[in-house]
């Protein structure tokens, strides 16, 4: 019995890790063909009112500045990472200028240059959030990965996946969660889950009698969401897994993991 | 007598048209013709009818993703050096701070056991293929810039690198902790060219005692901003 099981295992993987790879390229693709349309834009211009502005070689402050547009003079911006935006002078000049020195400069309407930075006002309101996190799931590794989308500041329906890596099994699992959390608007937001799935175990190919099987599970968990900055956050949470076997008892884990999330 | 009617004439001509703008105030007339107050605003005899123009910005082009292939050599323990190959897509948080996703190939050769017993396989043909994901925060520790000749600068940064994820090998997937350091040099704003050296490491217990394995890659990639 333990034969095809131990030979179908790496077949299964590779089939998997295929179409992800044609997904991600496909994604890729897509995305490099739409770049051409979004350079063609025009650039928006702003006017430098402080005494100076100072451009750098890169996007960073370990990079030496190299050139100042004077008082007066506008500039386009190219384009923006992080907090750095590469601009081009009248001159032609270009450089990297930081978000802080961006924002004195004006707009065509002479207002302030107004470039809206995600806060904790999004962290509450924002409907979309994905997020990465690791952690111990019975003694074993797991690594989950996760959407969810906010029907309103309180409750959001959450999708994950996650990969558990044990001594004596490694496992596939999927849930979807309903997550409920009482203060949105707190900095460190708690919140209370629940979510059903299913987990499929494949037992290492060293122990003698393993076989693949798929059982249906159930969990309570709490966490908390805490803001770190922009459009950031840490989750962390604990979960209490039930595993409906098909033997006479069920399967209880405790689970706990740690992580980073954005929302958009 | 002719000249004398004219003189008449023109004088009394004269007296009229000029009292009409001379006198015109002795009869109470000049008020209505008086020039509006100078505190009052122009604004209020112009109405304007235009709105207050809109004027709408292109939006600004975000660079945050870098995505990219690598290729070069990985070593696993007991197993040889072979060639290795993936992709990489990361997303800059801050200028310090990425998150990357990688995925590679390597294949296994054999141990130096397999080789002088002549025959005798540890693992199969299948299970020799490498496959590995991860997922990493790195940080740029040394932004600065690289001088080549007097007229040429370039970008780059030094930057660390820790993650985790999973590695199929030898018939199962193998929890690993990825610790490592990279070069990159940026040939433009959008394109640069990477230096990765990276161990990973997971536990293997196919000779025997289960112990940690240190897997040694090295490779060299292309990535692009968008």
């Amino acid at each position: 019995m333990s034969e095809p099981s131990t030979t179908t295992i790496p077949s299964t993987l590779q089939q998997t890790k295929a179409a992800i790879a044609y997904c991600l390229c496909a994604v890729v693709l897509q995305i490099f063909l739409t770049a051409p349309l979004q350079a063609a834009d025009e650039y928006r211009s702003v006017t430098i009112a402080e005494p100076y502005l100072e451009m750098r070689t890169g996007p960073g402050k370990g990079y030496p500045v190299f050139h100042v547009v004077d008082r007066g003079e506008a500039v386009d911006i190219v384009k923006r990472r992080t907090d750095w935006f590469l601009v081009r002078s009248d001159k032609g000049k270009e450089g990297w200028v930081e978000l802080g020195e961006m924002q004195l400069t004006l707009q065509a309407d002479g207002q302030q240059f107004d470039i809206r930075e995600p806060g904790i006002e999004d962290f509450t309101n924002a409907k979309w959030e994905t997020g990465l996190l690791a952690g111990d799931f019975g003694g074993a590794n797991i690594i989950s990965l996760y959407g969810g989308y906010s029907l309103n500041p309180n409750v959001s329906i959450e999708l994950w996946g996650s990969q558990i890596l044990g001594n004596f099994a490694n496992a596939w699992m999927a849930s979807v969660n309903i997550v409920h959390e009482a203060f949105p608007e707190w900095r460190v937001s708690p919140y209370f889950a629940l979510g059903a799935g299913a987990i499929h175990t494949m037992p290492k190919s060293t122990i003698v009698q393993g076989e693949d099987r798929t059982d249906q599970i159930g969990h309570v968990g709490v966490g908390l969401r805490i803001y770190a900055t922009r459009r950031f956050l840490l989750r962390a949470e604990y979960n209490s897994y039930v595993v409906f076997t098909s033997r006479d008892e069920n399967e209880e884990v405790e689970e706990w993991k740690v992580g980073f999330a954005f929302f958009f | 007598m002719e000249s004398r009617f004219r003189v008449l004439f023109l004088i009394v001509a004269t007296i009229s048209l000029s009292g009409c703008a001379a006198t015109k105030n002795l009869f109470g007339f000049g008020d209505e013709e008086a020039p509006p107050p100078s505190a009052e605003a122009p604004g209020q005899v112009i109405d304007p009818e235009v709105d207050r123009r809109e004027i709408k910005e292109p939006a600004i082009d975000r660079e945050d993703w870098e995505f990219g292939a690598f290729a070069g050599i990985m070593s696993i323990e007991d197993f040889g050096t072979d060639l290795s190959y993936g992709l990489s897509l990361a997303y800059h948080v801050t200028e310090g701070f990425f998150v990357e996703a990688t995925a590679g190939y390597s294949r296994a050769g054999y141990t130096s056991f397999e080789v002088l017993s002549g025959g005798a396989e540890l693992i199969s043909d299948d299970e020799r293929d490498l496959y590995y994901y991860n997922l990493s925060v790195g940080y740029n520790i040394m932004p600065g810039e690289v001088f080549i000749g007097e007229g040429r600068a370039y970008n780059s940064s030094l930057y660390v690198i820790a993650g985790l994820g999973s590695t199929t090998f030898a018939g199962d997937d193998r929890f690993t902790v990825v610790l490592g350091a990279g070069y990159r040099f940026l040939l433009n704003d959008a394109v640069a060219l990477h230096l990765d050296f990276r161990d990973h490491l997971f536990d293997i217990d196919i000779i025997g005692e289960e112990k940690t394995a240190h897997n040694l890659e090295a490779t060299l990639g292309v990535t692009v901003f968008f």
